[in-house]
Order: C-alpha cells, then sequence, then structure tokens
C-alpha cells in the first residue's frame, strides 16, 4: 500500500488538466460563474454516449445537450459533484465517466503502470549485477583510456 | 486500361517481394553470393511495380474516372486538384497502397545506400523487408483491392468526407505513415541480427538513421494531426487522447527509446537485446496502430470503415511477424554476448533510466487504450478510458524523465560523476527558479500546477543549454575558440539539443494552454461585441458564399485592442452537399505568445448566431517545439557519421575482440 | 531461469493478440453498451398521451404484467426498420408493448403511427427526454422487457427484429413466465 499512497501523492500533485473546449451554447450557460465552472469540469470528466470518443462538454449531440442541462440544474439546486456523477451513473453505468473509479476491476488500469515501473526497474537492476558477476573486468584507469583511444585512432587512420 | 495496369503491377509486385523473401536468405544461409545479390535489384523492381500501381491509382482519381469502385466512392468531379490526390489515401484501400509504397520505398533506399553493410545482413534485411511486403501485398489483392471497377459507372462520385478536404490533413496521413512503416527497417535489422546471432556498434550504426528518418516523419505527421485537430474540428484542442491518436503516439514513444537505447548499442556495445526488442515492440505497435484502426474493436472518431475480415487478416500478419520476432528473440537473445560495463550512475545508466521511463509511459497509454477491450472481454463490463485518466497517469511519468533529460546528458559514459553534474546544473536551477518566479508573479492567485510545468520546462532548457555551453566552452574559452569548438561539434550533438530544447518549449506551449486558457460563448447579431484576454472582437457580418464543392456562411469578426484596429478574421460554416456533412473553419488571429481563436456556429441573421472565441495563450510553442524536434532530428540525420558505418566498424570489431572499449 | 525472461515478451503478445481477436470472432459491436438498470426497479414517469383515443404512461400502467417498453421517434430511421416486427408482435398477442415517444413533434408522431400502424398499447409523450434519461437510453429505437413487479429484465439497443426477438428476448420471457406459473 505504500505504492498505493505514492501514487495518490503523485495525483495530488499534478492535479488533472482538462485539454478540451466545448460545445456548449450560449443559452445553456449559467449566470453564476462559480456553478457554471464546475459545470465546465463536470462536463469534460462525463462521456458523451451516443458520440462515443467525446465529453459531453466537447459534443452537439442532443443526448449531450441534455445531460449538460441536467448537471446544470442539479448545480443549481444544490446537488454536489459526487450526487451528480452518482445520477449518472446509477442510469448508464461506470460507462459515462471518461475517468474510469478506483476500484477492483480497474486495479490494472490505474496500478498496472506503477507494476511496470517497479518491474523494470528491478529487471534492470538484477541485470546490471549480474553483469557485474559475468564480466567482472576491472574499469580503466583515465590514463589506459587515454591510451586506448590514441590506440583506436591510429588504427583508424591507418 | 491503366486502372488494370495498376492491378497487374500489385500482383507483379506481389511475385518480385515473393523472390526477395526468399532467395536472398536461402543465399545468406549458403553464403552464396549471387543468389543474395538478387535482393538489391530485387527491392528496385518491387519499388518501381508498387509505384506504378500507386501512380495508376492516382491517375484514376486525378482524372475521376468513376468506373473505379474506390474513386467512385471517395472523390467527386468538382473537389478542388489537391484533394483529389489526397483522395487516394483518405480511404482503407488506397491508403494499404500507400503503405506498401512506402515500405518498399525504405527497402529500395537500403538497396541504394546500404554500399557499406555486409552483405548477408544486407540480404537478410531486404529479405524479411520484403516479407512484410508480401504480406500486405496479398491482404490488399484479397481484400482490399483499390482497381476493382464498377459497371455501370456512376455520372459522379460519392466525394471525400469533408473533414479530410484539407490542407493540413492531405500531407498528415503520407507523414505518418513514413514513420509507421519507416519502423518496419529497424525491425527488418532487428530480425535480420537475430537469424545472424550478432549485434555489435556497426549493426547500431546502421539501424540508427532507419530509425531516425522514421521517427522524424512519425513527429511531423503527428504534429500535423494535431494541429489539424486544433483548427479544424472547432473546439481549440489540440489531443484528445483517442484510441487513434494514441495508436500513433505509442509508436513514438517506443521510438524514441529505440533512438536512445541504439546510442549506447553503438557507443557502448551494451543494451544489444533490450535494443533489438524495442525495434520489435516499436514495429510491433505500429502494425497494432494500423490493425487498430481498421477492425473496429475499439470506438474512435477517426476510424476507417471498419470490416472484421480485414481486421482478422491484418491481426494474422501482426501475429506472424512479431510473434515469429519474438519467438526468435526467446531462442537467440539469451546466448547473446553481454556487453560493455557501465555503472549505474553514467550515461549509459542515463539512457537505461531514459528507457524504463519512456517504456513505462508507453506501458500507460497502451493499457488506457486497450483497457476497455480487455474488461469487457474478461467480465463484459465496459468503461470509458478518456482524458481524465491519461492526464492523470501520463504527466506523473513524464515529470522524472524530464528531470534526467537535463542531467543525463552531462554524465559521462561508463562511470558518471553525479556531483560534478549536478554542480553544473546550476544554471537548469537558476532558470527554473526564475521562470517559475514570473510565471507565479504573473498568475499568482491561481493554482500552482503551470508552475510546476514552467519549472520543469526551465529546468529542462537550461539543462540543455548549460550542456551545450560546457562542450564548446562557452564563456570558459575565448569566443573565436568557443566558434570553432561549435564548428566541429558532431551534427548529432546540436541535433540532441535542439530536440530537448523543443520538448522543453512543448511543454511551455502545453500547460500555459491547459491552464490559462479562457473562452467564451456568445450569440452574436452583426455589429455584436464581446471582450477576451483583453481583446475585442466584433461580429461586422455574416455573408452566405459558394465554395468550389461546398456552400458557406463566412464571418468577418473584427479585432481591436485598447481600440486599435488589430485585424479582421473569417470564421466559416461549410456545408458539403454530396456528403450532406457540415464542417467549421475556425479563423486564428495569432501572435507568437497566443491565439485568439474564432468559430462561427449555427444562427441566422435574425437570431444572430453562436460565437465561440478562445484565447489560447503559448498554443504556437506546442506545434513550434514539436518543429524544432523535427529540425534537430534532421541535423542529426545529416551527420555524416550516420551515413558511413563501415570504417567505424572495423575499429569497433577490434576493440570488442581485445575485450577493451572505446570511450567516445 | 534467466532464459525464461526472454519469453515474456512473446506471452504478453500472445494474450494481447488473443484479446484483440476475441471481439472481432464473437463479432461484438463495441458501440452497444449493457444497460445499467438491469434487475432495477422503473424510474417514476408520468407521460402525457400522445393519442386522444389512448391513456398516458405512468409507473402504475407499467406494473403487474411481463410486457416490452419501447422508445421511439418519428424521425428516426431504425425506428421505422423495426415497426413492422413491433406490429406482428401486436398482432399476434405474444406480448404487450407500451411505447414512450421520445422527444417528438405530437403531429409528426401521429401521422406516422397513422402511417405505418400502431402497436403500442398505451403511448406516453417524452417531450424533453428526461424520462429516456432516466431509464439510460443513450439511442433511440431502444426496447426494455420489465417483469410483472415492474422491474427491468432485458434491453435492447437498436431496431428490434424476429431474429433477435427469438434469440435474445423470448427465452427471458419464458423464464419469467415460468417463474410466475411455478
Amino acid at each position: 500500500m505504500v505504492e498505493n499512497r505514492l501514487f495518490m501523492l503523485i495525483l495530488a500533485i499534478i492535479v488533472s488538466i482538462p485539454l478540451n473546449a466545448s460545445a456548449v451554447e450560449p443559452s445553456e450557460i449559467l449566470q453564476n460563474p462559480q456553478l457554471e465552472l464546475r459545470a465546465r469540469n463536470l462536463s469534460q470528466n462525463i462521456r458523451c454516449l451516443v458520440c462515443q470518443n467525446q465529453s459531453i462538454d466537447d459534443s452537439n449531440a442532443s443526448l449531450a445537450r441534455d445531460l449538460r442541462k441536467i448537471v446544470r440544474e442539479q448545480l443549481v439546486s444544490g446537488a454536489s459533484d459526487s450526487e451528480i456523477y452518482e445520477f449518472l451513473i446509477a442510469r448508464y453505468g461506470d460507462f459515462i465517466l471518461l475517468r474510469p473509479p478506483v476500484k477492483a476491476t480497474t486495479y490494472i488500469l490505474w496500478y498496472g503502470p506503477l507494476f511496470i515501473f517497479f518491474a523494470g526497474l528491478s529487471l534492470s537492476v538484477l541485470f546490471l549485477i549480474r553483469r557485474k558477476r559475468v564480466l567482472p573486468e576491472e574499469p580503466l584507469s583515465p590514463k589506459e583510456q587515454e591510451e586506448l583511444s590514441s590506440l583506436i585512432s591510429g588504427k583508424e587512420e591507418g | 486500361m491503366i486502372a488494370e495496369l495498376g492491378h497487374y503491377a500489385l500482383v507483379l509486385a506481389l511475385l518480385i517481394a515473393l523472390v526477395q523473401t526468399t532467395v536472398p536468405l536461402y543465399g545468406a544461409a549458403r553464403n552464396d553470393f549471387s543468389l543474395m545479390g538478387v535482393a538489391q535489384p530485387a527491392a528496385t523492381a518491387q519499388f518501381i511495380a508498387i509505384a506504378i500501381a500507386f501512380g495508376a491509382l492516382t491517375h484514376a482519381y486525378v482524372t475521376s474516372d468513376f468506373s473505379v469502385i474506390n474513386v467512385a466512392e471517395n472523390s467527386h468531379s468538382l473537389k478542388p486538384l489537391l484533394y483529389k490526390i489526397s483522395g487516394v489515401w483518405g480511404n482503407h484501400e488506397g491508403s494499404m497502397i500507400l503503405w506498401v509504397l512506402i515500405l518498399a520505398l525504405f527497402g529500395f533506399a537500403v538497396a541504394q545506400f546500404g554500399i557499406h553493410l555486409p552483405p548477408t545482413l544486407k540480404a537478410r534485411v531486404l529479405s524479411v523487408q520484403a516479407s512484410i511486403g508480401v504480406a500486405f501485398l496479398g491482404f490488399i489483392l484479397l481484400t482490399s483491392n483499390p482497381f476493382l471497377r464498377l459497371d455501370p459507372a456512376p455520372i459522379d462520385g460519392r466525394d471525400l468526407n469533408p473533414l479530410l478536404q484539407d490542407p493540413g490533413l492531405a500531407f498528415h496521413p503520407p507523414m505518418l505513415y513514413l514513420g509507421y512503416v519507416g519502423f518496419s527497417m529497424a525491425f527488418s535489422f532487428a530480425v535480420a541480427a537475430l537469424i545472424e546471432g550478432r549485434v555489435d556498434p556497426a549493426w547500431a550504426r546502421w539501424v540508427r538513421p532507419w530509425t531516425l528518418a522514421a521517427w522524424i516523419a512519425l513527429t511531423a505527421g503527428i504534429t500535423l494531426g494535431s494541429w489539424w485537430a486544433y483548427y479544424e474540428l472547432g473546439w481549440g484542442g489540440w489531443w484528445y487522447w483517442d484510441p487513434v491518436e494514441n495508436a500513433s503516439f505509442m509508436p513514438w514513444l517506443s521510438g524514441t527509446a529505440l533512438l536512445h537505447s541504439a546510442v549506447v548499442v553503438e557507443k557502448r556495445d551494451a543494451l544489444k537485446s533490450w535494443t533489438i526488442l524495442l525495434a520489435i515492440l516499436t514495429f510491433a505497435l505500429s502494425l497494432m496502430g494500423t490493425f487498430l484502426v481498421r477492425s473496429g474493436v475499439l470506438t474512435s472518431v477517426h476510424a476507417f470503415a471498419v470490416d472484421p475480415e480485414r481486421g482478422l487478416y491484418i491481426l494474422a500478419i501482426l501475429v506472424l511477424f512479431v510473434g515469429g520476432a519474438l519467438i526468435m528473440f526467446a531462442l537467440r537473445a539469451p546466448s547473446m554476448k553481454l556487453g560493455g560495463l557501465f555503472q549505474p550512475i553514467s550515461r549509459e545508466g542515463g539512457l537505461v533510466m531514459n528507457n524504463l521511463l519512456l517504456s513505462v509511459a508507453t506501458a500507460t497509454v497502451f493499457i488506457g487504450t486497450l483497457y476497455p477491450l480487455f474488461l469487457d472481454a474478461t467480465t463484459g463490463q465496459k468503461v470509458s478510458v478518456g482524458p481524465p485518466f491519461f492526464n492523470a497517469t501520463f504527466v506523473p511519468v513524464m515529470i522524472p524523465l524530464v528531470l534526467l533529460m537535463a542531467v543525463g546528458p552531462m554524465l559521462a559514459w561508463k562511470r558518471g560523476d553525479l556531483s560534478a553534474a549536478m554542480s553544473r546544473l546550476w544554471f537548469a536551477v537558476a532558470l527554473s527558479f526564475g521562470i517559475s518566479i514570473f510565471v507565479f508573479w504573473l498568475h499568482s492567485n491561481e493554482p500552482l500546477t503551470p508552475v510546476i510545468g514552467f519549472a520543469l520546462a526551465g529546468w529542462l532548457a537550461g539543462g540543455t543549454l548549460k550542456e551545450f555551453a560546457d562542450r564548446i566552452g562557452l564563456f570558459r574559452d575565448r569566443l573565436s575558440k568557443s566558434l570553432s569548438k561549435a564548428r566541429r561539434l558532431p551534427r548529432s550533438a546540436y541535433g540532441m539539443t535542439l530536440a530537448h530544447l523543443g520538448l522543453s518549449i512543448f511543454i511551455c506551449g502545453a500547460v500555459a494552454d491547459s491552464a490559462w486558457r479562457t473562452e467564451v460563448v456568445i450569440n452574436a447579431k452583426e455589429r455584436d461585441k464581446t471582450s477576451i484576454a483583453g481583446f475585442e472582437a466584433q461580429l461586422e457580418s455574416v455573408n452566405r458564399l459558394e465554395g468550389p464543392n461546398y456552400h458557406l456562411e463566412r464571418a468577418t469578426v473584427v479585432i481591436r485592442k485598447n481600440g486599435e484596429y488589430v485585424t479582421r478574421v473569417f470564421p466559416e460554416r461549410r456545408f458539403y452537399p454530396v456528403q450532406q456533412m457540415p464542417t467549421t473553419e475556425a479563423a486564428i488571429y495569432t501572435t507568437l505568445l497566443a491565439d485568439v481563436y474564432v468559430s462561427l456556429g449555427e444562427g441566422s441573421k435574425d437570431q444572430g448566431w453562436t460565437l465561440r472565441l478562445w484565447y489560447n495563450p503559448l498554443i504556437p510553442w506546442i506545434w513550434t517545439g514539436c518543429l524544432i524536434m523535427v529540425l534537430g532530428g534532421l541535423i542529426s540525420l545529416s551527420d555524416r557519421r550516420l551515413r558511413i558505418g563501415a570504417p567505424f566498424k572495423r575499429a569497433h570489431k577490434k576493440v570488442q575482440e581485445n575485450g577493451l572499449l572505446e570511450n567516445a | 531461469m534467466r532464459k525464461l525472461i526472454y519469453l515474456g515478451p512473446l506471452l504478453f503478445f500472445i494474450i494481447t493478440a488473443v484479446y484483440f481477436a476475441l471481439p472481432i470472432l464473437k463479432g461484438k459491436d463495441p458501440r452497444i453498451l449493457p444497460s445499467a438498470m438491469i434487475e432495477k426497479n422503473i424510474p417514476d414517469l408520468n407521460l402525457p398521451p400522445l393519442l386522444e383515443t389512448k391513456q398516458g404512461i405512468d409507473k402504475q400502467a407499467l406494473m403487474g404484467e411481463i410486457q416490452l417498453v419501447n422508445f421511439f421517434s418519428s424521425w428516426c430511421g431504425p425506428c421505422r426498420t423495426e415497426h413492422d416486427f413491433l406490429m406482428r408482435i401486436n398482432k399476434s398477442e405474444i406480448i404487450p408493448i407500451y411505447g414512450i415517444n421520445y422527444k417528438d413533434k405530437q403531429n409528426a408522431a401521429k401521422a406516422w403511427l397513422l402511417d405505418l400502424g400502431d402497436p403500442y398499447e398505451r403511448i406516453g409523450r417524452d417531450i424533453d427526454g428526461r424520462t429516456a434519461i432516466d431509464w439510460g437510453v443513450y439511442g433511440v429505437p431502444e426496447t426494455y422487457l420489465i417483469d410483472k413487479h415492474g422491474r427491468i429484465q432485458y434491453r435492447h439497443v437498436g431496431p428490434l427484429s424476429e431474429s433477435i426477438f427469438k434469440e435474445k428476448i423470448s427465452p427471458v420471457i419464458k423464464a419469467l413466465r415460468k417463474q410466475t406459473n411455478g
């Protein structure tokens, strides 16, 4: 679980960066700029189901527009972000989240890269140690190296 | 008639490729020089035959020969000439012809320029390359023949998807394929080396320019694609972590790792089996991209028309080549001779970490892209893995990599002195700190994320510049001496410096855009004004016009700053009647520090139009940074040392035999 | 032991290739999503009628009997494709169908039914599409199978056809009826 905590720490430092802009219509925009900002952030994490690889914030599809409206209505009526996510998951399942929840079925997804990093690190260390055993060659002193390189360049010319 | 000629040329190319696969391989095994000699003319002939086929298809497109099904389905007589030509590769069948053309081009190039290659290696490389050609030519002829006729011919064609009728996208596929397919060269060299059972520094010296050429093209291709998405999709975004984008990004990441590990093989004769594996995997990822785009196993906005039969065929090719190569790897790699020894803190050690981190980055994109497939097949559950996931996982992998990029080049080969390197990093620390303070001062009451990003970019730029300055003894020697040192510096050193600086510039652009982008969405009637980031934008008028094969509404938007006129921009909404599809053409006013991006939405004179404006700070730096990376690659590629391997080979071999190693 | 490490990439690749082949061989369309509403009670709803002659739909109307609920629209092409089959179900009286008219113009929907026939027991109008979202609909036509306790048992996305009905829906209906009788 140390790995887990480390990972969460990294996540905390690098908050997720939303890159996409939107298809939001002027009429949809909320008066309260703070609520509107929350609406935009939520929308970027919610998948447009019809158009597949877009968030509802990016999509012109009519279902995406309806979902954007629902998100805003619920924000205005005081719902929390997680309540809005719960509302959508109840109807459409985890699929609607562009950021999959961390749970048993997504451990490989979330922690796989970290596992690969540590596996790769241990493998590299193992190989380095083994090479040392197999090739117990003393490193050259700087003087020897100089001699050697002059030897090589001599051969190259010759 | 000409279409049939193209068809025959393809069949001929297949036969030549068969000969080129078998005869030289057999010749190399028997050490028979005349049989091995078949490879070179065969590679040339195969390239010419495929070029004829490609030319025939292009001819059918340019002359709008709608009796060819492929042309009728993807072209239209009113389409501008540029898009008639780019229409050749704007569809599955034509794009496969371009694929094999580039494959044969690389084979041809090895046949022509690989004069110094040892004959057996050359014969085997060309043979492996031709075998890939056999598989794909067979695939084209069996499932995706673009020369099939249609009788009776329709009066006009169904036109190309309007989104693809764009100059940026016209050249995006050829560049991308030069990259994808270019990695086949690294693959062929890797498999040939496995057959020979030998990898030496000379081998790496031959592989590197081909890998570098492919990497340059892939970088340029991805950049073009991202630039296109930015101005054509009308959302101001430039990277969506879509499966198809990821499919091109994965070979880029592992190809970047390969470029760096090949340096270790070349200079130090170490990391040999790992480099072979990377070469195989990089091409495997390229093939996987080809598979994913055409099989429909993942959903993407960019996919070609999906056909399960074609998907299975490409999968079979993937299994045959990558599976075969990996079996050979499992058999041969364990017995490969171990190379030079090095301490963990050394240039090699740094490059091992580079490879580890780039591999983890590749794995992150791989897992994220394919996890929906995996989970669905295992449990039947559906999951979405979107941009929020990649931003949360990919970025943390990049941070240590960028930190390392400033340190690594300062470490000596074999045994580096970390404290000495650290003491040289004062400039990186200073630049990083300076930029952070500046950014913090500019945006003091906002989140700290961009400050971290800029600190990284400054660190990387500072480390790279200091390393370059030290190399030429800048500020240490007299200026004239430094200049003459700079002249004698190998071009690959310039290449590395530029590529690393390019990344630093890219990071600035990406961080600034994601943190400080602002957006205004309004409903505007003519004469209405709005302001964004200190600019004032006024919708002057919206006019209906006619394009060559589309109708359009063109808005005139005046941009002013502090009441003074700056420029006029003309965002458009087009409608392509043949495909019944609207597109948006955003208008961009760019200063080098930011873009003002204007996109016209739906509307009418009475109701007003939806007008979207973005202010994207530093976004031009994203593409500038990528172009500088490409430039660095090109300069490095022009290095004479990369082109002539032979004289070096002898020297290296001698050293190896004595168990001693050059310390370059 | 050491040599086994070199087999790693091959093993990993084989597993990946199997996962690539599976969806193609099974003929899966990745765009089809399973419903999150299976085994859940139908959501509250109260829809005004489309036709003067038939009642609208509320939650009570959908309870007590095994039935199909079909979301449709006159502007939706695939709905036209399945309509003929819905008419045949109605005629054969295998199972009652309730229609929910999704985001449609009343006159257009009426004309559509007049033209193609009306297979529904009752039809409710989902004017703003909110009911559809409560059911987890993401594209019309969608058809839900409801048991007599008002729980959703099956969902089909896309046009219904005889073969799909026989393969996917009939067995569920039979199982439900068996439960009721037994």
